[in-house]
């Protein structure tokens, strides 16, 4: 399975939807698609990941790198994920504490609106 | 003693081939079901490390993978009782699923000595990337994800190229598992 990209706006929030392997030949297009939307002025995203089958440590670069630019915004980019085996991932390399992880886009919406 | 040999060019979208194959041989040598995923994901990782160093020294050299099946080690001397299953024998792991990747970049150029500067030279992005590198690619936390998933690692860098040996125990049902009858 390659890897699908589709995305919406949702109040002040853009959704980022993948599907399919984030990995070293397909993350380059998710890393284009995140700068793009910062370039554009989308400075809150939540990447809705609970189509993602294999992620691994280029997709987190890349998801890292996406941060790194809606900071430089004041801005906040949050995880959609509930599947065990994408969330070991972030665990083992320490990213949970790194990124804010909701079991639903409405509940990464929420939780951003509340602070 | 079932060993299977891939071999591919250094390039990004391969990766998922040996991905693949690495996770269905692993179940076919018996590895439990949740360590598929560790498998698959330390081969991709492993595998996207050496292609990205062959990109940066040699892009037309291939990528060597092997695959070891440790469980048909049937030779008298691996005749071993569970205490003793960890014995080596010629030079491989019996009773263990072994992934060897092998790439021939020249190690002393590589980032992974530059281990000590952990999340500084680790997310590279966009401007960060060396010249022909791969966007994104981060050979530090590559290698951090390989040694939190795979049971075993040994990195061998040299001048002559990186080994990287990740092993796996087969799943062989413990004795005490009454379920084992």
């Amino acid at each position: 399975m390659d890897l699908k990209l589709d995305h919406y706006t949702e109040g002040d929030t853009e959704i980022v939807v993948v599907e399919g392997e984030i990995d070293v030949y397909t993350a380059p297009r998710l890393r284009e698609l995140l700068i793009d939307l910062v370039n554009k002025g989308n400075f809150h995203l939540v990447v809705n990941m609970e189509k993602v089958e294999f992620l691994d440590s280029t997709g987190l670069g890349v998801l890292v790198g996406g941060l790194k630019r809606v900071r430089a915004h004041d801005g906040t980019l949050d995880l959609v994920c509930t599947q065990e085996r994408i969330l070991k991932i972030f665990r083992i390399t320490g990213l949970t504490k790194v990124f804010g992880i909701h079991s639903s886009v409405q509940e990464a919406i929420d939780k951003r609106s509340a602070k | 003693m079932a060993t299977i040999t891939l071999t591919i060019s250094a390039l990004p979208a391969h990766v998922r081939t040996a991905r693949l194959m690495a996770a269905t041989v692993a179940r076919r040598a018996g590895i439990a079901a949740s360590a598929i995923d560790e498998i698959r994901l330390a081969v991709g990782e492993a595998c996207s490390r050496a292609v990205a160093a062959h990109k940066l020294h040699c892009p037309t050299q291939p990528i060597l993978l092997q695959l070891i099946d440790g469980s048909g080690s049937e030779a008298p001397d691996s005749r071993t009782d569970a205490a003793s299953r960890v014995l080596r024998v010629n030079g491989s792991a019996a009773q263990r699923f072994e992934v060897v990747v092998s790439d021939r970049a020249p190690a002393k150029d590589t980032e992974e000595s530059a281990g000590a500067s952990m999340l500084d030279g680790l997310f590279l992005d966009g401007d960060d990337t060396p010249p022909g590198g791969i966007s994104g690619f981060s050979p530090g936390l590559g290698l951090a994800v390989i040694t939190g998933l795979a049971d075993e690692v040994k990195i061998d860098p040299s001048d002559q190229g990186t080994v990287v040996r990740m092993s796996w125990p087969l799943a062989a049902e413990p004795p005490s598992d009454p379920r084992s009858n």
